[in-house]
């Protein structure tokens, strides 16, 4: 860690979103920490790719979506915890596989290449998901219904405690928070342990890793495997949240540009920029709107519709001058009070 | 390479019998080369750009989405109009485009991540300034009453702007021929693809090349906007995203850097699109990603490259 | 015509030259030797600005040219001719040439005296170059230096992989650019090439000019080649 501002940073975002359903009533509050719980997943799982491995993919909203459709048709089959096992299983087999097809492509095509080949992969997965109405609801998606622990109408308490309602919905909230930070520490471990220094070593320099012996092309495709199983249960995740399953809420390009904001502003390179980022542009996105209502008289720029052009530019401006994000600018001034004067 | 061409008419032909109806062949064929047509210019512009800097530029889209705006913008119904339009579209374009180049593209030459993520970047920000400027609604976009509606010959519609449409990307892949054959510039493009070093060495700057490379690709990209826009009717802020995976398909299947044989892979597209759509409407949006795939596994450097 | 002082060049994290003092008289045919490794090639591209000195003076004609843009070199009078040749293989060899004669449409007279000196030149006017066999290549490389009047070329290994048949036409080539007043700085392996040729010499070694003087003298001086070559001139033919 290595850096005050940081550490406290993101502690507060964890206590924040550990206490949210308490301390913040409203059904905007909670959804926006739901959000950045499964975000963070997402994004870390993509930093493991960009960052740790140095692979620019962008199909990684393909899995998200394998992973919301696997549990969100099980679950319109039937709102049972066999038939949502038996889709996250499902999900978690396809994604697998497909990710470790396109791991291997990446092996055999230029950075350029691949990056075009993923973006065009994604694009045809979200036009069969449309298309395959019989299946997949189309357009319009579909909605169901969860096991009952998790649904509005479940009490898991008769009161309220600290003045919420301990309901279905809190419950699903605390699933989520609990798997991400399950996942999220995992995926912690992995990038510290020697496997995540070999992904290290490829990103700097792959011709060099391959000649001391690391086969590179089964730390590439182990590492992709893990990244799209972690964005299939953020899917997993999301669906149980919304209840709903559709084209948009999670094949869109849009996330897949959110993702990419998220893990450059965040920080590439860096688990915790994935916290850092999803809790930023989750916020900006969420509270951003009524923040600026009142500017966006004085000129279109300030329409809060267009939050994406600013962390467009700021995005660029990482990318240029920031490649480390908010958490390599937080470390890197601290480091700079170590130093001698 | 001559050969390659023959793949056109063979479809072409192959679809005769298929679709049954000769009437209905040659409407769905004459879209589909106007529609590929409309690719392969804004595509063109890509393949120059990517065969000779090596630059994979995913903001070539905002250029197609800016020139259909620009172009929307100065249309009026008097036809005299509509080449002023698109030319105003395409200048405008080439500007930004060398700007583009200079400032964004330049500093990150050889370091593709950074390029990626840098243009998509670009990309991003370049859609939200157009909805700043024309506003997030879906615009209307009219064609000239001289150039609206179809004639028919024999059983057979042709629309008129289509017809257009074919012979402007015909003429325009005669010019870049030509240009890129005849002219020194193109013989610096040629060059320059293969050994940039080596034409800096023969006392040429070849950083002014690229400038003029980024800025005519960026120009194709803002013609074919501009004809997209015509051709649809309508126009949103995501145009040119909606465009780009068509356009990198076919960069890809034609083969870096090869004009010629991004025209065919245009052409080849979009045939097979319609001819797909006519038989399998839900499998269409597929034939393009198995058509990628098919020429990687048989010419893995695309049909040209 | 050009001259080196204390030239530096780092590339990357390496300190390839280390101080080179190097002259190329008007007029005369300079060879540039030395062991693999010692900087002979990073020395001319040095020159041509394809690296950029890190300290140090390139001076060419009087005018300092360490740090101006390769484009601008080239302008400046000088031809180089690459050690891999960089033929524009999708190019003719008709567009080669017209590239390489920057100020306008290619001398007849000029054009006469290359495909004098290289036949095949002419053979495969308008056929692609990329179809020329290794030593024909090497050829249009040299014509493409001479198609213009330089007055420094400066070539990397002409010989290399070539036949004994090509090293001589390679060598008359030379002799007649010289004869038409050019000056050449030429990096060469082969000795005898080099013998022929060279009217002055400089032997380069980890960075650092360590022998210069006229060819005659270097020829004469068998225990100076081993130790800077690790062999004489006269054991390669």
């Amino acid at each position: 860690m290595r850096s005050r501002p940081l550490a406290l940073l993101l502690a507060a975002i964890l206590l924040g979103l550990a206490t949210t359903p308490f301390i913040l009533h409203g059904a905007q509050a909670i959804n926006a920490a739901a959000h950045i719980c499964i975000f963070i997943l997402l994004v870390a799982s993509y930093d493991l790719l960009l960052g740790y491995t140095g692979v620019v993919s962008f199909a990684h909203t393909m899995f998200f979506g394998i992973g919301g459709y696997g549990a969100g048709l099980a679950l319109a089959f039937s709102p049972s915890w066999p038939s949502l096992a038996l889709g996250i299983a499902a999900a978690l087999l396809l994604s697998g596989l497909l990710s470790m097809v396109i791991g291997l492509l990446s092996l055999r095509v230029r950075a350029l290449f691949f990056a075009m080949i993923t973006l065009a992969v994604a694009a045809v997965f979200a036009e069969l998901a449309s298309r395959l109405s019989w299946l997949t609801g189309g357009e319009d998606g579909k909605s169901f219904e969860v096991p009952e622990l998790l649904r509005a109408s479940f009490r898991l308490l008769p009161d309220r405690l600290f003045g919420t309602v301990i309901n279905g919905k809190v419950v699903t909230y605390y699933l989520i928070f609990a798997a991400t930070c399950l996942l999220f520490l995992l995926l912690l471990r992995l990038v510290n342990s020697p496997f995540g220094r070999v992904l290290q070593a490829i990103r700097e320099n792959e011709f060099r890793a391959e000649a001391i012996g690391y086969r590179t092309a089964y730390y590439r495709t182990a590492a992709s495997a893990v990244a799209a199983m972690v964005a299939t249960l953020g899917g997993v995740l999301l669906s149980l949240w919304l209840r709903y399953i559709g084209p948009d809420s999670t094949l869109s390009f849009d996330i897949m540009i959110d993702v990419l904001l998220m893990t450059v502003i965040g920080g590439t390179g860096s688990l915790y920029g994935s916290i850092i980022g999803a809790t930023l542009i989750v916020i900006a996105q969420t509270y951003l709107r009524d923040a600026l209502s009142g500017l966006q008289d004085l000129t279109p720029l300030a329409n809060p519709d267009r939050w994406r052009l600013w962390l467009g530019l700021i995005f660029i401006f990482c990318v240029y001058l920031f490649p480390e994000g908010i958490v390599g600018k937080l470390r890197a001034m601290a480091n700079r009070k170590i130093l001698p004067p | 390479m001559r050969k390659t061409y023959a793949i056109l008419p063979a479809l072409m032909l192959l679809a005769l019998p298929l679709v049954g109806n000769p009437a209905s062949w040659a409407t769905l064929t004459v879209a589909g080369l106007a529609m590929g047509m409309m690719t392969f210019i804004m595509a063109s512009g890509l393949t120059l750009i990517f065969g000779l800097m090596g630059v994979l530029t995913f903001a070539h889209g905002a250029f197609v989405t800016f020139g259909a705006f620009v172009a929307a913008s100065l249309l009026t119904p008097d036809l005299a109009m509509l080449p002023l339009a698109l030319l105003a579209a395409m200048a405008a374009a080439a500007v930004l485009g060398a700007l583009f180049e200079r400032v964004i593209v330049k500093p990150v030459y050889g370091q593709h991540t950074k390029q990626i993520l840098i243009t998509m970047g670009a990309m991003v920000v370049a859609e939200q300034l157009i909805i700043v400027v024309w506003g997030a609604d879906q615009r209307m976009v009219e064609l000239p009453p001289l150039l609206k509606g179809s004639f028919l010959v024999g059983d057979a519609t042709f629309e008129r702007f289509r017809l257009l449409v074919v012979a402007i990307g015909l003429a325009l892949y005669a010019a870049l021929h030509l240009a890129l054959n005849r002219t020194r510039l193109g013989l610096l493009v040629r060059a320059g693809v293969e050994h940039p070093e080596m034409v800096e060495a023969l006392g040429y700057r070849i950083k002014l090349v690229f400038i003029a490379i980024f800025a005519l690709g960026s120009a194709l990209a803002a013609l074919g906007g501009g004809l997209w826009a015509l051709y649809r009717g309508q126009l949103t802020a995501s145009l040119g995203a909606e465009r780009m995976i068509d356009i990198f398909i076919v960069v890809i299947v034609g083969g870096l850097g090869s004009l010629g044989g991004c025209f065919i892979a245009a052409l080849l597209a979009a045939l097979l699109f319609n001819y797909t759509s006519y038989f399998a409407p839900s499998l269409a949006s597929l034939s393009e990603v198995i058509l990628l795939i098919v020429v990687l596994l048989w010419r893995p450097r695309g049909l040209m490259g | 015509m050009l001259e080196l002082k204390g030239a530096h060049t780092h590339i990357g994290p390496y300190h390839i030259l280390q101080g080179v003092d190097l002259t190329a008289e008007e007029g005369r045919i300079t060879m540039l030797l030395g062991r693999n490794g010692a900087g002979k090639t990073t020395t001319l591209r040095t020159i041509m600005g394809l690296w950029r000195p890190s300290a140090g003076s390139v001076r060419f004609a009087g005018r300092e040219i360490g740090g101006l843009a390769t484009a601008e070199i080239a302008r400046a009078g000088i031809a180089y001719v690459p050690e891999e040749m960089a033929v524009f293989s999708q190019l003719t060899v008709e567009e080669n040439l017209r590239l390489a004669a920057r100020s306008g449409p290619i001398d007849r007279q000029r054009l006469d005296w290359v495909f004098h000196l290289f036949p095949a030149l002419e053979t495969f006017w308008k056929k692609p170059s990329g179809l020329l066999s290794g030593g024909q290549k090497q050829m249009l490389a040299i014509a493409r230096a001479a198609i213009e009047p330089k007055r420094l070329v400066i070539v990397d290994e002409p010989t290399k992989g070539l036949a004994p048949s090509m090293i001589l036409h390679v060598i008359e080539a030379f002799r007649q650019l010289k004869q038409a007043g050019a000056t050449v700085l030429m990096v060469e392996q082969n000795f005898h090439c080099a013998k022929s040729l060279g009217d002055q010499v400089a032997v380069m070694d980890q960075g650092r000019v360590a022998h210069r003087g006229s060819m005659a003298d270097f020829a004469a001086d068998q225990a100076l080649q081993s130790r800077l070559l690790g062999l004489s001139l006269d054991s390669h033919q």
